[in-house]
């Protein structure tokens, strides 16, 4: 039983990281009909966002040490940071260590600044192009995207840790009654629960309550009405690139500390990110977010050892082989429309 | 038809267009006189650097590519000589090899088999190299060197840790100096038992792949064997990057130390989730829980940032050997001081791997007094040396493994900066970690016997 | 001439002949110059560039004619390479058998996959085949270790049982060969400083290569080539005037995954090594980007596009800062630094970056691919006019 509440809990976790993903994934693909391969790369570019603001906030200056040695036996450099300089040590190892929700804030401009400039220089041109096209010139950006990444920051991950206050794991079994220890979860993953939560409400509110979210409704559905109407739906389309490609930008940022950033964590979630929203149903919202959350908790399950006893490598194939069965039994995944992309 | 009429007019035509007068075709396979695949003809030899330049293991090539540089930089007379001042063979003296200034070409392996091969057989067909060395994983590795037993090339393999290496997939051809799953589990179970006690329950997360295997198999019985219980094993897929669902059931099951049989971005990740799950502030069976990484490496170690500390770990080299404990290990030191002053910063030990192989096929070649692969196949299996950094080695003749002593780290609490991540705990003497060649562990391969190609 | 019209079987002289004078056509600069970096005419890559052309030329008989965007081909070359080797090991190396085997079992195995993701279309369809690869790909590499050889891959090895082979002398390595002719025997033919090498490996794989295009020309010009068209363009109609597609789809897959099983047959032959990365999504995506650069539904595109990001891989990613300072050495110091810096980023360790950059250019550009850039060109040379009535003008493009 225990057990399985924790498999729950860390489904839902793993979850929220798939559900955002594949959330910006669908806000694209169903306002401008572009599959975009470059959305795990915009993950990739948030996380690396996190790692920026707290390399910006380590920016030092360099204090040459005579009593210390380096390795080579020649005086020691002592790196200073400015923010020491600004704040004195104790602010500024707080501000530091608040990096990561920090720069949230530097993020999002960021992010939006990015998804503007991609979809008026590049995405724009490629609406009316086969998806095919599209597909390749994504993946070409996002290729392009990861190596000036690795060329800046290099191949390994890097680390951004969490600020300390969330270090440490809290005893959900202790509150409700099992043993000490049986369930625990890290906090940071409790506060990404809680901000992917928090993200995912705001874009269904924006697109439900606000007149703009309505009229950006209005074109999904039906473009070209919307267009004679005498909208102009391509600057809201380019306004809804910019908050998706926010949305992934995010997932990455508040990701960062869970695994450290390396420049081809967008590859390796673009694949998975595509599964979810194929079995969610192409276009449909909340057909992302539910799929989302189902393949984390099936994944979670499957990695149980009593489970990978009986069906050992169950694991590694877990999701596909959910994919191909939704697929199967319901012909546009969880919550698809008709018509979409099946041509 | 036309076109062969076609062939032979152009065929004409370029032949008078280079004014070479005769064409001579020779076979390749009778690759003439000298009896072996691409013998170095003019007064230069060529070497291949096969090492991963994209892909998560990129960095680490970078660093391997690092070291080749400052061998063949080395070889050739240039700048402080390195280690060929500590080494114990004098037969290397600045000029090069055998005389031949040594010229090298670099190609990227991606961590993949396949581009591994392609890229080491166009060293092998187009650049004439006579030696293929670096690799940063054993699927390359054992790809590489099957290759290389093929074609009659010399391999040196780089970074590879697998027991298969030089175990089930071993060939005359291929040499490996790094130490491998077997002696990282020999070297760590007594430095385990005494800093954790023997009365301990292990839980073990194995990536699920060949390396994965070794090392989980060797870290069990070794530990199993000093007392250790093994409470479970759970495989992790390799393309896994939250390992959380694998941590989490860990506290349950009762166990009071976690051994990640992980490397790389697995590794980085699975410590970073398990260090965020609190593990190491738990207590288990009136114990504090533990976390063992088996296979340590600067650079992975430094993608995990503060999460290392404390945590215990096996390497084949430190660059901070000879400092502290004494002229054992002469060679760091020097070797050390000709990186750091060219790059910068210390060498890891994927660059320390790298450097001493290309010494050691260089002087096997001196010695030997020809590149014929079979010559230095003969030089190097039993070849006794000291003075590159390992203290004495022997490279066995069995298996072309080295057997030299295992470094025991452990990651740093006060780091005094990025490159200073792990202290050294212990050193465990090579007569600990040695094998039987026909141990169960490397059961089920044969050299058989060296190929000149040709 | 083979049933081939007057235009198609220019074509295929013409690639007959780039096929079988590539050896000197792919090492133009003279053996020692600082341009012999971008010679590609040495057996391994030569070998590639007609294996994975097969490979294309297949994929595209199932995306180019029908529109179905398969996304995990690699697992059928995959599998054929794997009962290539096993064959090998067991069998005989001769590879005859080994090529057959990998062609037949690619073709049950894409059957089967066919059978099953063939019942949706569009993005599903290209999800279900990429889940099918995935599986493959993961189970391959770690719980099929003891069939697949997991991580380290499958060789041949001395003490295989190999019935049908006589025992090996000592010290010989098992070689792979047909009839006895050894894939890499051959000649270097020495004219002044060019050396070009010709391989026999080469000139087989060159042969079935020819023989795959002949066919796959054949397709394109028969009546169930045409009925795959009409898939492409309005299965809906196709479907209402009472025609079943499906069997029409599903031959195409299947010949497709034989294409791809051939193809790995062949890289078995050529290079005895099996390794599970050549199923993992990417391999799967490199020949969706083989296809589409060079021009999909095209006859050539495919090869082209294979040609293309094949060089890319091996010649590019091999070139180093030593090489380019020997390139650039006769500039003055200070140029010559610059020119590095500048150059170094898109070179060795950065050919992944100048690879993307070369598919959003081509893509944005030539939205025809590669073959498309070839016909500007043409048009270009024989009627500058041409330009604006040229019925990709709408496809470029507003600017």
């Amino acid at each position: 039983m225990d057990a399985i509440i924790l498999q729950i809990l860390n489904g839902l976790d793993k979850g929220s990281a798939y559900a955002l993903i594949a959330l910006g994934l669908t806000l694209i693909f169903g306002t401008l009909g572009v599959v975009n391969f470059a959305h795990g790369a915009l993950f990739m570019i948030g996380a690396f966002c996190a790692v920026t603001f707290s390399k910006l906030l380590t920016l030092s200056h360099i204090v040459i040490d005579d009593t210390q040695k380096d390795f080579l036996g020649n005086p020691l450099k002592v790196e200073v940071p400015y923010i020491y300089d600004f704040f004195g040590q104790t602010t500024g190892d707080a501000i530091i260590d608040w990096a990561v929700p920090l720069s949230i804030i530097f993020c999002i401009p960021i992010m939006i600044a990015i998804g503007f400039i991609m979809e008026r220089g590049l995405i724009k041109h490629f609406y009316k192009r086969p998806h095919a096209d599209q597909i390749l010139v994504t993946f070409g950006l996002a290729i392009v995207l990861q190596e000036v990444i690795k060329y800046f920051y290099g191949a390994n991950p890097i680390p951004t840790p969490a600020p300390e206050v969330f270090a440490g794991s809290f005893d959900f079994g202790a509150m409700m009654g099992f043993a000490e220890n049986t369930i625990i979860y890290p906090y940071w993953r409790l506060v990404y629960f809680a901000f992917a939560a928090v993200i995912i409400g705001a874009v269904f509110a924006f697109l439900q309550f606000t007149t703009f979210g309505m009229v950006v409704r209005a074109g999904m559905a039906d473009r070209e009405t919307v267009g004679l109407l005498g909208i102009n739906i391509d600057k809201r389309f380019t306004i809804m690139f910019g908050i998706a490609a926010a949305v992934a930008g995010l997932a990455g940022v508040m990701y960062a500390p869970i695994n450290s950033p390396n420049y081809h964590m967008g590859m390796d979630f673009l694949v998975l990110s595509f599964v979810v929203v194929v079995v969610g149903g192409m276009g449909s919202l909340p057909g992302a977010v539910l799929a989302g959350f189902l393949l984390g908790i099936l994944e979670s399950f499957a990695s149980m050892s009593a489970v990978l006893e009986f069906l050992p490598g169950i694991n590694q194939i877990i999701i596909y082989l959910v994919a191909i069965i939704i697929l199967l039994t319901r012909p546009r995944g969880l919550m698809g429309r008709k018509g979409v992309m099946e041509e | 038809m036309s076109f062969s009429k076609l062939t032979r007019r152009g065929l004409i035509k370029t032949g008078a267009a280079a004014s070479a007068g005769l064409a001579l075709p020779t076979y390749l396979r009778a690759d003439g006189h000298t009896g072996f695949t691409n013998a170095p003809t003019g007064d230069t030899v060529t070497l291949g650097f096969n090492v991963p330049q994209s892909g998560p293991y990129a960095d680490e090539g970078a660093d391997e590519l690092r070291a080749f540089e400052l061998a063949v930089e080395h070889l050739n007379g240039g700048g402080d000589g390195g280690m060929l001042q500590t080494f114990s063979s004098k037969a290397l003296d600045g000029t090069g090899i055998l005389g031949k200034k040594v010229n090298f070409v670099t190609g990227d392996t991606q961590t993949k088999s396949d581009a591994a091969r392609a890229s080491a057989k166009s060293m092998i067909e187009k650049d004439g190299a006579v030696m293929i060395s670096g690799g940063s994983s054993s699927g390359v590795a054992v790809a590489v060197q099957a290759l290389c037993q093929e074609a009659g090339i010399i391999f040196m393999a780089g970074l590879t840790h697998a027991n298969d290496t030089t175990g089930k997939d071993k060939r005359a051809n291929g040499f490996r100096h790094f130490f491998n799953s077997y002696m990282s589990g020999a070297a760590l179970a007594p430095v385990l038992a005494n800093a954790y006690g023997k009365d301990r329950k292990a839980y073990h997360l194995t990536a699920d792949y060949n390396w994965g295997y070794t090392t989980e198999e060797a870290v069990r019985s070794s530990t199993e064997a000093m007392g250790w219980e093994t409470v479970n094993a759970v495989k992790t897929p390799l393309t896994q990057t939250d390992f959380s669902a694998y941590i989490a059931p860990v506290l349950q099951s009762g166990a009071d130390v976690l051994v990640l049989n992980h490397y790389g971005g697995n590794m980085v990740n699975s410590l970073t989730n398990a260090v965020q799950f609190g593990l190491r502030d738990k207590e288990v069976n009136g114990k504090k829980f533990e976390i063992v990484v088996p296979l340590y490496s600067e650079l992975m170690a430094r993608g995990a940032g503060a999460n290392i500390k404390g945590i215990l770990g096996s390497q084949n080299w430190d660059w901070k050997l000879e400092d502290q404990l004494g002229s054992r290990y002469s060679g760091t030191n020097a070797f050390v001081q000709s990186f750091g002053t060219k790059f910068g910063f210390p060498p890891s030990q994927a660059a320390h791997t790298c450097y001493v192989q290309t010494l050691l096929y260089a002087d096997a070649v001196t010695r030997a007094g020809s590149f014929n692969p079979c010559a230095v196949v003969e030089a190097l299996a039993g070849f006794e040396f000291d003075g590159l950094g390992n203290g004495p080695t022997l490279y066995r003749a069995d298996d072309h493994q080295c057997f030299k002593d295992v470094v025991v780290v452990k990651g740093k609490e006060n780091p005094e900066n990025s490159f200073d991540l792990v202290e050294i705990v212990e050193v465990t003497p090579a007569e600990q970690v040695t094998y039987a060649p026909d141990h169960p562990q490397f059961a089920g391969g044969s050299l058989g016997t060296c190929n000149p190609g040709a | 001439m083979f049933g081939l019209d007057k235009k198609d079987a220019g074509l295929l002289l013409i690639v007959a002949i780039l096929a079988l004078a590539a050896p000197f056509i792919l090492n133009p600069f003279p053996e020692g110059s600082a341009m012999a970096q971008f010679n590609a005419g040495y057996p391994d890559l030569m070998q590639r560039l007609v294996i994975f052309g097969i490979f294309a030329i297949g994929f595209n008989i199932l995306f180019g004619l029908t529109g179905y965007l398969s996304f995990g081909h690699a697992a059928f070359l995959g599998v054929g390479s794997y009962a290539a080797i096993w064959m090998m090991k067991l069998l005989t190396m001769n590879v005859i058998p080994a090529i057959i085997v990998s062609v037949m079992i690619a073709g049950l195995f894409s059957l089967l996959v066919g059978w099953i993701s063939l019942r949706r279309s569009g993005i599903y369809f290209s999800i279900l085949t990429l889940a099918f690869a995935q599986m493959s790909y993961a189970l391959a590499y770690s719980v099929l270790t003891p069939i697949t050889g997991g991580e380290t891959g499958l060789q041949p090895k001395y003490t295989d049982p190999r019935i049908l082979d006589g025992a090996l002398p000592d010290g010989q390595m098992p070689r792979a060969n047909l009839f006895g002719l050894d894939m890499k025997d051959g000649f270097e033919l020495v004219m002044g400083n060019w050396v070009f090498t010709f391989n026999a490996g080469y000139y087989i794989a060159a042969v079935v290569m020819l023989l795959s295009f002949y066919i796959s020309i054949r397709i394109f010009r028969s009546p169930f080539g045409m009925m795959l068209r009409a898939v492409k363009s309005n299965q809906q109609r196709m479907n209402y005037t009472g025609l079943n597609t499906k069997p029409y789809t599903l031959a195409a897959f299947v010949i497709s995954g034989m294409y791809a099983g051939l193809a790995g047959g062949l890289l078995v032959a050529m290079d005895t090594q099996v390794g599970a990365e050549r199923m993992f999504w990417t391999a799967s995506g490199e020949v969706v980007l083989m296809t589409i650069l060079g021009g999909a539904g095209t006859l050539i595109g495919p090869v082209l596009g294979a040609g293309f990001i094949k060089y890319m891989e091996n010649i590019v990613s091999k070139i180093n800062k030593t090489v380019l300072e020997q390139w650039f050495a006769f500039m003055p110091d200070g140029i010559e630094d610059v020119m590095v810096a500048l150059v170094y980023p898109f070179v060795g360790k950065g050919w992944h970056l100048t690879l993307g950059l070369l598919f959003m250019l081509v893509v944005i550009f030539l939205p025809g691919g590669l073959v498309e850039g070839g016909q500007r060109i043409g048009n270009l040379f024989r009627s500058k006019k041409a330009k604006d009535t040229s019925p990709d003008g709408s496809k470029t493009p507003a600017e």
